[in-house]
């Protein structure tokens, strides 16, 4: 029998189980031999707080979605194509973001009274037509897998687990995927075990053969490689372009990485990626506690390192005091926030944007601190490196705002040639300036900019603290005048880094009836919201705003081309507040909270209604 | 750790260490002492000026390292073992000291405390215990004693109290000294001692707090009658102590026992210190409440482990080593990846 190959421009595939089955490994796997395909694509875990909720209920089921395509792709999809669902939680939790008629893999052995009755089905959804607007395909796959591996050392519980690679063979099959980049991935992860190796590369294939096999898969799906900008690419998440972000600063900078981190989801990987890099001479710090990570920092800075703390909300609450030493201070900081859901501990695992007030505002008194936000996982590389140069050049504090959705998700990166990026310029003073007899640890440069002077620096012997400090000499001083002037002197050196920042690229048209405005994670939902409303005739643009402390000085301009401005957030409305007291006009606010990114859906219906 | 260098070669004086603002603790105030005998050991150690950095917390003591001619950062409640650490790590040669309170290294920055002596990175912490707050005008402290009448406990305090020394035991600190603020003897020994000392130097010093808190350990910091009530320990040596050196601690039914030297006891019934020995550290700590034993001041502890710092250093180069020196290209290319071309 011949299968029809049908070729398609994108797809979207979710993978969903029990959290012991594996998804997001099945999932990561089907990503990499994606992106060797030559598609680009973007990813987004989604799993329970828990290690392991009890097996087969509701609030341990993980999953991992990916939407690939031969053009240009912003998000992970809204509505998934194909679901794997490997046990009847999965397909209950997953299957109300199945698009009609999407496909079904289901591995029919899990669904048995126990785990349908845990799952909250009545009777078996396989069987009994709940499913009939879909393709389902049951398949045995514990059954298959058993049968595969009869003859290995593998105990049944170690055969069983091998069940997701049956499934991600099937899905490899399915999009006409290469196996290959997996099977020495998997002997290399169990380099020290080969029979398990074996063992799921035997499974993996199992499911490939199944696909191509057996009549009851009739379609395959083709999606050629996507055009992208020529150079080298590698598959990355926010978290690990974070790290990289800050440690190619570090080398421009000629200076040594501090990481001072306590580990909290969904930032912790920052510290793991870092803490394997000793060999760049990285030096990472697992402290006692969010407070005395970033005050390890700071105290890292003083010496003369390129210092960074990485957390999430709830640390952010409790570095918050310590933020404001480095901001009276003025020394150079890079603090990291992948935002996730609150208030309070929240929802862990799950994305939020809503710690912009908190970045900006959340300090006691007047402490302005710049705020640079990413907009998709290899801009966090970017982002880093800029909040790095900022916090250098500056002298200043830098918060760089991540989500759980960018810090987990990834896409493809174009590797960048080292010697292309800038170098960071340090300046680290030997002896007082000409002219004076002592050395003045707040005289100003053209910036405003006071010296890094660093301990060990013979002649430059002086005291800083978080007692205002008079202008120029350091000296603690409680001055009326003085205090006026240091204060204006912290709002005007981070308003004033306004002038590093590029002019608004404006996506669309530059005049038009309604213009979105975004930041951080929410770029590439808008983005193709917008794509799809410009192609249905709407005069609808988008700016995108990286540095949301201080904003672009262009932003008004931009803005008064358009007659209605929106901004979604992931949040109840903060940068609208912003906007409107910055633009004095009234926007409209589209906001979710449900712990998830934005569906371009949702973006495209506000669109409609605002428009008519 | 900070290359020493000779003495004369650096031809410090006390001088260097005074950096000439004024000194604004209230007169009388122990913190005076403490600070002219920091000034008048520095210079000997060896260390030269630039290397030595001063963290401090908040809190009277805290202004410290405003009264020293040397880097030094005033920080914030606390924090300051964190923001040692982290200067420490990145510049091992810096020699840095750690000045604090007792509200501000055992109450806010009691976490901090712990795991920097537990860590041993190689700093010298300075706790000055007064055993009440003063800047913030009289409330008692984690180390006020029981009963202890204050703004903030006009009834009493029934709050039981830290024995500093002792937690940092607990915290399984390397290097414990104790010493009075207008001892001057024992504030040089105890400097001296915890500088040469790799790893997380400990030094608690008795501080009168003549505003609130006056005369609370005034049994030990009167000259006449701290003879009779302090023990000074030797590493080696029997403890003795008394105006005439005839009382001496043995040790009965598990206990610390004052015994007069004469017909019945003699020198070598008597309790040796070991400084390397924590059961005896611990057994000098007990002493410290016991109004039967005298309090016991000098090196308590003393012994060599491994420091944070130097672990960290030899971990950066063994991966080095191994892996090669980490570049760019290398980092970027260590997943999966593809050209297009």
């Amino acid at each position: 029998m011949t299968k029809k190959i049908v070729r398609v421009n994108e797809a979207t595939i979710r993978f969903a189980g029990d959290s012991g089955d594996g998804m997001q490994l099945t999932g990561t796997r089907f990503t990499e031999a994606t992106a060797i395909v030559g598609n680009d694509l973007k990813t987004i875990p989604n799993y329970p707080s828990e290690i392991r909720a009890p097996t087969g209920t509701l609030a341990g089921v993980s999953a991992f979605q990916l939407m690939f395509g031969s053009q240009r792709v912003f998000t992970p999809g809204d509505l998934p194509d194909t679901l794997v669902a490997m046990n009847p939680a999965a397909l209950k939790v997953h299957l109300r973001d199945l698009k009609p008629g999407g496909n079904i893999l289901a591995n029919s052995n899990a669904f048995n009274d126990k785990n349908l009755k845990m799952a909250g089905w009545e009777g078996n959804p396989l069987e009994d037509g709940t499913l009939d607007s879909y393709t389902v395909y049951a398949i045995e796959m514990s059954k298959l897998v058993g049968k595969a591996l009869e003859n290995s050392d593998l105990s049944s519980k170690g055969i069983e687990r091998t069940k997701n690679m049956f499934a991600l063979g099937v899905l490899f099959w399915m999009y006409n995927r290469p196996i290959e980049p997996t099977e020495n991935w998997l002997r290399n992860k169990f380099a020290k075990n080969p029979s398990i190796a074996e063992a799921n590369i035997i499974a993996m294939k199992t499911g490939y053969n199944y696909g191509e096999t057996t009549e009851i898969f009739t379609t395959s799906y083709a999606v050629e490689k996507a055009d992208l900008p020529k150079g080298k690419y590698r598959n990355i998440t926010g978290n690990v372009a974070v790290a990289y972000g800050l440690i190619t600063a570090a080398k421009k900078a000629g200076k040594e990485l501090f990481l001072g981190s306590y580990p909290i989801t969904p930032a912790s990987e920052i510290l793991h990626t870092l803490s394997s890099l000793r060999n760049h001479g990285v030096k990472t710090f697992q402290a006692e506690d969010e407070i005395a990570g970033i005050a390890s920092a700071i105290g890292a800075a003083y010496a003369g390192d390129l210092a960074c703390t990485t957390t999430s909300g709830p640390g952010m609450a409790l570095k918050t005091e310590a933020i404001g030493l480095a901001i009276i201070t003025e020394l150079p900081l890079v603090i990291v926030n992948v935002q996730r859901g609150g208030p309070s501990t929240g929802m862990p695992t799950k994305m939020e944007q809503s710690d912009l007030f908190q970045a900006v505002l959340g300090r006691n008194s007047d402490a302005p601190i710049p705020v640079v936000a990413a907009a998709d996982p290899a801009d966090c590389f970017d982002c880093a490196f800029e909040a790095a140069r900022i916090a250098i050049k500056y002298m200043t504090p830098v918060i760089l705002l991540t989500d759980g959705y960018l810090g987990q998700g990834s896409g493809p990166w174009r590797i960048p040639d080292p010697k292309d990026l800038p170098e960071i310029k340090v300046n680290h003073p030997a002896k007082p300036a000409d002219g004076d007899e002592k050395f003045m640890p707040y005289s100003r440069d053209e910036n405003e900019t006071r010296p890094w002077a660093i301990p060990g620096t013979a002649g430059l012997e002086h005291r800083i603290g978080g007692l205002e400090k008079e202008n120029i000499t350091g000296m603690v001083s409680q001055d009326p005048e003085n205090h006026q002037v240091m204060t204006d002197i912290r709002a005007r050196k981070v308003a004033n880094i306004a002038n590093e920042i590029p002019p608004l690229e404006v996506y669309g048209d530059k005049k038009g009836k309604l213009l979105i405005i975004g930041w951080g994670s929410t770029h590439g939902a808008i983005h193709v919201a917008v794509d799809r409303a410009r192609a249905k005739g709407q005069s609808v643009s988008q700016i995108h705003l990286r540095w949301v402390n201080p904003f672009p000085s262009d932003l008004k301009a931009v803005c008064d081309n358009f007659d209605e401005i929106l901004i979604p957030e992931v949040n109840t409305g903060q940068l609208s507040l912003f906007m409107r007291s910055e633009l004095l006009r009234p926007v409209h606010q589209l906001n979710k909270v449900r712990g998830e990114p934005f569906r371009s859906s949702e973006i495209e219906d506000k669109i409609n209604e605002i428009l008519g | 750790m900070s290359e020493t260098i000779k003495v004369e070669e650096l031809n410090l004086t006390r001088k260097d260490f005074v950096p000439g603002n004024e000194v604004r603790w209230c007169p009388g105030c122990g913190d005076y002492s403490v600070l002219a005998n920091m000034q008048k050991t520095l210079p000997g150690l060896g260390i030269r000026k630039e290397n030595y950095t001063f963290i401090s917390g908040i809190g009277c003591s805290s202004r410290f390292p405003y009264y020293m001619d040397t880097f030094g950062f005033h920080s914030i409640h606390g924090r300051a073992p964190a923001i040692a650490s982290g200067v420490k790590l990145a510049n091992p040669d810096l020699t840095v000291w750690v000045i604090t309170g007792d509200g501000d290294g055992f109450s806010i920055g009691g976490n901090h405390m712990i795991h920097v002596l537990r860590r041993n990175i190689d700093l010298n912490i300075m706790l000055f215990n007064n055993r009440i707050y003063g800047l913030t005008k009289g409330q008692y402290s984690p180390t006020s004693l029981l009963g202890k009448k204050t703004k903030s406990s006009p009834f009493g305090s029934i709050d039981r109290p830290f024995n500093p020394s002792a937690v940092a035991l607990g915290a399984n600190a390397t290097f414990i000294a104790r010493a009075i603020d207008v001892d001057a003897q024992g504030l040089q020994e105890s400097i001296t001692r915890a500088q040469a000392h790799k790893g997380a130097s400990f030094i608690e010093v008795y501080q009168n707090c003549i505003i609130f808190n006056d005369g609370e350990f005034g049994d030990v910091e009167g000259k006449d009658t701290r003879p009779d009530n302090a023990l000074f320990v030797v590493h080696g040596e029997p403890m003795i102590f008394g105006k005439d050196r005839d009382k001496g601690i043995i040790m009965e039914n598990h206990h610390p026992k004052v015994v007069t030297l004469g017909d019945k006891w003699s020198e070598k019934d008597l309790l040796v210190h070991d400084e390397t020995n924590a059961i005896i550290t611990n057994l000098l700590l007990e002493m410290t409440f016991d109004a039967s034993t005298p309090t016991p001041f000098g090196v308590l502890r003393a012994v060599e482990e491994p420091t944070y710092d130097e672990m960290l250093v030899s971990q950066i180069a063994e991966v080095t080593r191994i892996k090669g020196e980490g570049t760019l290209e290398s980092l970027y290319a260590s997943g999966d990846v593809w050209e297009v071309k």
